[in-house]
């Protein structure tokens, strides 16, 4: 299945091993512009603990190429199942200490239903479909996290009838 | 023919490497059989393919189904579940 973005959309997707700032990315995405109604805006920050034990830091990798293309895919989605105006996914990758930021999804639309909805879907598949995985650094050593039943849920419930899963 | 294997995470972590060139043997021919013949080629990949269920795969940057033909794949990445976001 092949989507594309409007001309009329901003999209921007960007993985990096630098922190982002949020209001401005947001902020970038509406400026000048008279005809958006709605922004939202969601961080994934990195927790301190996990199952009640603190966690040193978590480390992202990535399969490069392919982890651009899957995001621009579900991006491109987004667009034509909801009138966005603008979208920004942002993922990082290497070393990441508690406290520090994640993963960014920024919407922008004429009125707010679309836009809290494209980014959820948009958060939903990023969970489960982009090639990025994580790994624990606690007291102990390291662990990969495993993927959770509850994430393959969420994500799919924006499955529309009839289209394979694994394409 | 030759293709590229990429491994992630734990998968990459229990084959030793993060990549190689492999000779795709007579008779394997879709990404499950890729898995069983990577199975059987040492300790490391048994103990990396040992559940190929939890296994996915990618084929040329593309999710894939095990039953997915190999044909003229490039590049096959092998990856336990995804945990990002």
């Amino acid at each position: 299945m092949h989507y594309i973005i409007p001309m009329t959309v901003t999209a921007t997707v960007r993985l990096q091993r630098e922190p982002f700032d949020a209001a401005a990315e947001a902020a970038m995405l509406t400026r000048g512009r008279t005809d958006a109604g709605a922004v939202v805006t969601f961080t994934g920050i990195c927790r301190g603990a996990e199952a009640g034990e603190p966690i040193a830091a978590l480390t992202l990798e990535h399969y490069p190429g392919m982890a651009e293309t899957e995001i621009e895919r579900h991006v491109a989605e987004a667009t034509e199942r909801w009138p966005l105006l603008g979208v920004t996914v942002i993922h990082r990758f290497g070393r990441i200490v508690p406290g520090e930021d994640i993963v960014l999804v920024v919407t922008v639309s004429s009125h707010r239903q679309a836009a809290f909805a494209a980014a959820e879907f948009l958060m939903d598949y990023l969970k489960t479909r982009a090639p990025f995985w994580k790994q624990v650094e606690k007291a102990g050593g390291t662990t990969w996290v495993d993927a959770k039943a509850t994430d393959d849920a969420a994500a799919e419930r924006w499955a529309a009838p009839g289209r394979d899963a694994a394409e | 023919m030759i293709i590229k294997l990429r491994y992630f995470a734990w998968v990459r972590e229990r084959v030793g490497k993060p990549e190689e060139d492999i000779e795709v043997p007579p008779g394997v021919a879709t990404v499950a059989q890729l898995m069983v013949w990577l199975a059987s080629r040492g300790e490391e990949y048994a103990h990396a393919f040992a559940n190929p269920k939890v296994i996915r795969a990618a084929i040329d940057r593309t999710h894939v189904r095990p039953d997915t033909a190999i044909g003229n794949a490039g590049e096959i990445a092998f990856f336990p579940p995804m945990t990002g976001g």
